[in-house]
């Protein structure tokens, strides 16, 4: 009998608590696939947020920080700085990226910090009841902006990726989707790059990845896939926004 | 032996560093010593200021609010330490940059022309010099010999040739006050 | 080694380098500035690393990140500074890390001024952050002190696995004093298994102040509050002066506890049977070694550069067996010795009173 597809090393056999159709579960695999592809999985320190993948060192398989709600960037960079030998990476939502840690990713990204930042962005902050997120998109409407965001009143959207590629100490930076399967394979090669960035001490490297969370955003999670498709990534572009040359080749 | 000064002036008359030298010497000569810049509101108001304490006993505050003595080296500095240097203690004057003629019961004042002897030596930078070899002279608090020890160790190699200035200075403070 | 004239804030950071701290993360304010200006040059020439951050969040955020990979690493900041730290302190009590955090207090609240200030002495004992959490504290009161504090601070985090604050002021921060170092730049520091530097050859480590569960969590308290009952045990430290036969008691920290020294001083002068008891250890709070000095004492006196925060300490440890006064001055002002020694003599004559 052969294997052909079987739970990566550095994920635990723990159930995942995501709600159906969420992507958090995907986002894990990828990440787990590629530390184990790179053989990664003793030398690796993650740093889970606050929000939904608050709990995801019960499902990394490795060495786990948990961080103050936007602050992964500053406890990745304490890691790393302690052990430059090792690969660090980050993972956060968009709240906690783009909002209360708007400050800590710039500087990181601004110090071309050697760490990995896995963003995942569903447009909305999923744990704490479906408010507004800093990328909820205009018109959208969540628990905070019931009539749909309004421009005049919530202001706009940020585009993380975009932002953070005019940084001169960023490396790598991509957005991605994990929607349908061809992005999904998309996706991880994108997350493939971001650590070997790292591993050739390049800078700072980033993936954005759009995620859905059909829970909060009121749809079943065949038409939250739609709705990432129409919706998300009309505004937030997919594609390579930044890459050092010769990495990962 | 317990000496408590303060020494006063504006930015740039070298009280700082000739409070720090004061401390260092004492520091060569076994003695317990405490050097601390200005706090308090006493921060504000046109001086820079420091107290040193110098004792054979340890340290009890290192916080000086009534000095034994005080150095003066401008006006502002006058009007605000003369009043509160202890009764029995010593008040020295920069007679070059304050008027002459103050005057309090109680205690014992000079007047140290300090920047025109420097000027005279050929540079007013040492006249904080002056006024510490005129406070040497009157309390003995430490001898000239450490503070020009304290100078080798403070001064970078090749500012050595500015020690006989200064020992110069030293001296000539001692002798003003010697005669006063 | 021979003594050196030193500034308290330089001392502490060269103290820190020789108690093996290699990690520095911090943001710039008055009047702490000296401290990391010497680090920043210091700790490369020993293949350590000063960081910058962009906030005291941030970098209280890194020493968290840093302590959790097993690093020897300190902040330090000014009151203002400390209350934004205070989340990531809460956070580092709460996942038992090992760390030092500096805090020259400057007065407040808000902004406040940036003079010398003993008003943090509540968030410094009491945790600060959210949560039921101790920082251990220590008050230096010389610079000599700083330097042996320091060395102590780090043995201490790593001893409980518990945050400690050197607690100081821009009085001992400025002030120079002769000091003498450890000769030695101590260079093995204790086996930290639990830390995360890449699972190798073991399972995951977690670091972390997550408990969902209640049962979980209030049993992650029990053991935090175990610690600190161990600490009381063990830890505290107190100087006496002159207490042994003294009736009235003047108690004191830090710059303060100088000042109040020669104010008992001149009250010995006049034949009052003054003394000094000096916390050493702000938390825990010395109650035992205070139940001693005070054995002969009619009245205790409170000295602090605050509105009065560490008499609560004091009141308590002497579960109002003794009346207790305050003098205090705020805002950056400075108790003189005479106005200690007005309130001691004033107590003298008062004698066995009431206050």
């Amino acid at each position: 009998m052969i294997t052909i597809y079987e739970r990566p090393q550095s994920l635990t056999a723990n159930t995942m608590h995501y709600c159906p159709g969420c992507t958090h579960g995907i986002i894990h695999r990828l990440v787990a696939e590629v530390i184990d592809e790179l053989d990664l999985r003793e030398d690796t320190v993650g740093v889970c947020p606050v929000g939904c993948s608050v709990l995801a060192y019960n499902y990394f398989n490795l060495d786990m920080q948990q961080a103050a709600h936007g602050r992964a960037p500053a406890v990745a960079t304490g890691i790393k700085r302690v052990h430059p030998a090792k690969v660090v990476f980050a993972y956060q939502g968009d709240g906690d990226l783009a909002s209360i840690g708007a400050a800590e990713i710039v500087h990181a990204a601004a110090r071309g910090e050697k760490i990995s930042v896995i963003f995942v962005n569903n447009a909305i902050y999923g744990m704490t009841g479906g408010q507004m997120a800093p990328t909820t998109l205009i018109g959208q409407e969540t628990t905070t902006s019931p009539n749909g965001r309004d421009a005049a009143v919530q202001g706009y959207p940020i585009r993380v990726a975009e932002m953070l590629a005019t940084l001169e100490g960023s490396a790598y930076i991509s957005r991605v989707s994990v929607h349908n399967n061809v992005n999904v394979i998309k996706a991880k090669a994108a997350i493939k790059k971001a650590f070997q960035t790292q591993l050739e001490g390049k800078g700072f490297s980033l993936v954005e990845i759009l995620s859905t969370c059909p829970t909060n955003w009121g749809l079943t999670p065949l038409e939250a896939a739609k709705w990432l498709e129409n919706n998300m990534i009309p505004y937030y572009p997919l594609g390579e926004f930044k890459a050092a040359k010769e990495v990962g080749s | 032996m317990l000496e408590e000064v303060v020494l006063a002036g504006f930015g740039g008359q070298g009280v700082m560093s000739m409070g720090q030298l004061l401390a260092y010497a004492g520091m060569l000569e076994d003695k317990h010593v405490a050097w601390i810049p200005s706090y308090g509101p006493e921060m504000r108001g046109g001086t820079a200021n420091c107290s040193v304490t110098i004792s054979t006993e340890p340290i009890s505050s290192p916080i000086i609010t009534e000095p034994g003595t005080a150095i003066v080296l401008n006006k502002p500095s006058l009007d605000k330490f003369a009043p509160l240097v202890k009764p029995g203690g010593i008040l020295l004057i920069n007679s070059s940059l304050i008027d002459p003629g103050y005057f309090r019961p109680g205690i014992k004042i000079f007047e140290i022309p300090a920047n025109d002897l420097a000027l005279e030596m050929g540079n007013t930078r040492v006249a904080n010099m002056v006024l510490l070899g005129a406070f040497i002279e009157l309390t003995s608090a430490v001898s000239i010999d450490s503070v020009i020890e304290s100078l080798k160790k403070v001064l970078p190699e090749y500012r050595h040739n500015l020690i006989p200035l200064n020992r110069a200075a030293l001296e000539k403070g001692q002798q003003i006050a010697q005669n006063q | 080694m021979a003594k050196v004239l030193m500034k308290g804030n330089e001392a502490l950071g060269e103290a820190a380098v020789r108690a093996g701290c290699r990690f520095f993360f911090g943001y710039p304010i008055t009047p702490q500035s000296e401290l990391p200006h010497y680090l920043a040059q210091r700790l490369p020439e020993v293949g350590g690393l000063f960081l910058q951050a962009e906030s005291e969040v941030a970098a209280i955020n890194m020493v968290y990140g840093a302590a959790g990979a097993g690093a020897r690493v300190m902040t330090s900041s000014s009151s203002v500074g400390i209350s934004l730290k205070m989340e990531g302190i809460s956070y580092i009590a709460g996942a038992e890390l090992p760390c030092v955090i500096v805090n020259v207090v400057r007065g407040g609240p808000g902004l406040g001024g940036i003079q010398p200030a003993q008003s943090d002495y509540f968030q410094a004992v009491k945790g600060g952050g959210h949560g039921d959490y101790h920082l251990l504290v220590l008050a230096p009161a010389s610079v000599q002190e700083m330097v042996d504090l320091m060395a102590k601070a780090f043995d201490l985090a790593d001893k409980y696995r518990n945050p400690v604050m050197v607690l100081a002021d821009g009085i001992l921060g400025q002030m120079m004093e002769p000091v003498e170092f450890p000769a030695e730049i101590l260079q093995e520091l204790p086996a930290k298994p639990w830390a995360t530097d890449g699972a190798r050859g073991r399972g995951p480590n977690l670091i972390n102040s997550l408990y969902l569960e209640p049962e979980k969590l209030e049993e992650h308290n029990h053991r935090l509050f175990e610690k600190y009952r161990q600490m009381q045990e063990q830890e505290t430290m107190a100087e006496n002066y002159h207490t042994d036969d003294a009736e009235v008691v003047v108690a004191a920290y830090g710059s303060t506890a100088r000042i109040a020294k020669a104010a008992v001083d001149m009250a010995r002068k006049e034949g009052i049977k003054a003394g000094l008891f000096r916390p050493v250890t702000l938390y825990p709070f010395p109650t035992e070694e205070i139940n001693q000095a005070c054995a002969k004492a009619k009245q205790v006196l409170a000295v602090e550069m605050s509105m009065g925060q560490m008499i609560e300490d004091v009141k308590l440890s002497l579960n109002c067996r003794l009346p207790v006064s305050f003098y205090g001055r705020v805002g950056g002002m400075v108790p003189s010795t005479r106005a200690v020694y007005n309130e001691i003599s004033a107590l003298a004559q008062k004698g066995g009173e009431q206050a």
